[in-house]
């Protein structure tokens, strides 16, 4: 029996026609061929996140982006303008890169004033124009206004940075996010300035971790351990059931409750949560910032009093966790090849006032890589044995709508991609 | 050689605990023994709220060396109740493949 109702259809996946409720293939997580065409349908001409305007605190703060998925590295610039600019990361003389130290391919960040060549000292502004060409009378008709950086799109939104390396690209990032993008604006995002950042490499396709932090229907099962054990009989009887789920265009969120913020009964909790005061769900305390009170209409959208977590799955590898104790969690996963994957995980908190509130944040951080751990081991095994292809068709339940939804979505891109620039060679797929 | 605040004494045997960083204290976690972990617990779990106290006479950004390593030492404890308290073993159990690495920490 249901515990928080559904649509009138009967079930979530149903009140989305366009998903179907039939078996998955996912030939579309294990074809590299597929892959090669997600790099250009999808990396190479969506919206994508790399950061948080916070990271450029001052004119000539920059950080670069590898970009492997769509083939490039980025350099992301707050210009003397004041305005955040996005170049690929290549010298106009003759390609070398052009911010990087010791290994070209390891991300970096600083400050500067111009950015110049370690090859042969060309140098460019923080706005992109070319300023200095060593030995430039040797050159032919050289005009360093042709010269300038190559840019691409680059928008923010709430502070989020995202770029978009098609040149032609039309649509706006504000419309590109819909109805979840303007559902989260005024969220405190800028007051919440504490981070820690997690990276792991993963073996697997990039769709397949956001498959498993896109459903919760897992979380009884694989940690069970992590609660006590009547709380963990408790919700291994119950089950996972969400309060809400809402689609618009290829974008996605779940509603989910839990948390308990305190707990009705100190012995549901492990002793360390206990003197901490905290958990997965983050410090039961409140910071003190403006912009909690009134949360944004996408935030709990049943308005349910037992809410306690919000997924959004912006399209194609965004993540946004808004939680009730009242700080979020980015998930990004930047592809690498077929099966292989970069996964970054940051919590971001309201800087705390006390020694007791940057332990509450602390046991978040930590336990967020206990499960995150459980989370990532079952990944690469998922990955091998799909790859054995000695099963071909997967039944996703109600509460994994947002799997059909991104797999949908990814292949629906691939398709206009065919379509609109090349032969097709579509893999099967089940819907 | 002290390095913890005189009040913390107790958990001096302790002291290899106060690590600067997440992988630090990730490491020696995976490198201790379930007596080796349990034994520390024991001993900084108790003291875990009168460590708070002593802490927050202080300003959270402004803390004296002694201070700021038992902060650390807390930290550690933090990390090691997930083995203490759940696990039963230094590891999240079946974690052999999957790793993940802090590459952004507060400073304090």
């Amino acid at each position: 029996m249901a515990h928080f109702p559904k649509p009138a259809e009967g079930s979530w996946t149903e009140h989305y026609p366009q998903l179907g409720t039939g078996p998955v293939s996912y030939e579309d997580s294990i074809s590299p061929d597929h892959f090669e065409l997600e790099r250009k349908a999808i990396f190479a001409r969506s919206w994508l996140n790399v950061g948080r305007v916070e990271q450029l605190p001052r004119k000539g703060s920059y950080f670069t982006k590898e970009l492997d998925a769509a083939g490039t590295s980025l350099v992301v610039v707050r210009g003397t303008d004041g305005e955040v600019h996005v170049f690929h990361n290549i010298c106009r003389h003759r390609g070398n890169k052009l911010v990087w130290n010791d290994y070209p391919g390891e991300e970096t960040s600083g400050t500067c004033r111009q950015f110049t060549c370690k090859y042969h000292g060309w140098r460019y502004a923080t706005e992109g124009q070319l300023t200095f060409v060593q030995q430039e009378s040797e050159f032919f008709d050289l005009n360093r206004d042709d010269y300038g950086l190559a840019g691409v799109q680059v928008e923010t939104w709430e502070g989020f940075i995202f770029v978009n390396l098609d040149l032609d690209n039309t649509t706006s990032l504000r419309e590109y996010l819909g109805e979840f993008g303007d559902g989260l604006a005024g969220y405190p995002f800028d007051k919440m300035t504490q981070v820690y950042k997690y990276r792991a490499d993963v073996g697997a396709n990039w769709k397949l971790f956001i498959d498993a932090f896109a459903e919760f229907y897992h979380a009884p099962v694989l940690h069970a351990k992590q609660a006590t054990a009547d709380e963990s009989r408790k919700l291994s009887g119950y089950g996972f059931e969400a309060l809400a789920y809402k689609l618009d265009g290829p974008h996605g969120m779940v509603s989910s409750w839990g948390g308990m913020s305190p707990p009705k009964d100190l012995d549901m909790v492990k002793p360390i949560e206990r003197v901490l005061r905290s958990g997965l769900f983050g410090p039961w305390a409140k910071p003190d910032i403006e912009g909690l009170d009134a949360l944004p209409p996408s935030v709990n959208p049943s308005h349910h009093q037992a809410w306690g977590v919000d997924t959004f799955v912006f399209f194609p590898n965004f993540m946004l966790l808004i939680w009730e104790p009242g700080w979020y969690l980015t998930y990004h996963y930047w592809p690498t090849s077929y099966n292989t994957h970069i996964f970054e995980g940051t919590l971001c908190f309201a800087p705390p006032k006390s020694v007791r509130a940057r332990l509450e944040q602390e046991l978040a951080a930590v336990t967020f890589k206990e499960y995150a751990l459980q989370d990532g081991n079952t990944l690469e095994a998922t990955q091998t044995m799909l790859e054995s292809r000695s099963v071909t068709e997967f039944p996703l339940n109600d509460q994994e709508i947002l799997l059909r939804q991104l797999h949908k979505s990814a292949r629906d891109r691939v398709d206009e991609y065919q379509q609109k620039f090349a032969t097709p060679v579509r893999i099967s797929n089940a819907s | 050689m002290t390095t913890l605040p005189t009040d913390f004494s107790d958990l001096e045997p302790f002291a290899g605990w106060s690590l600067g960083t997440e992988a630090e204290r990730y490491a020696m976690r995976l490198s201790s023994t379930m007596d080796e972990l349990q034994a520390f617990y024991d001993a900084a779990f108790p003291r875990l709220d009168a460590a708070i106290d002593y802490l927050d006479q202080f300003e959270v950004n402004a803390l004296p060396e002694d201070a700021t390593r038992l902060l650390w030492l807390c930290y550690s404890l933090v990390n090691v109740s997930f083995p203490v308290e759940v696990w039963r073993q230094p590891r999240v159990p079946d974690s052999g493949a999957a790793s993940l690495d802090m590459l952004i920490e507060p400073a304090v």
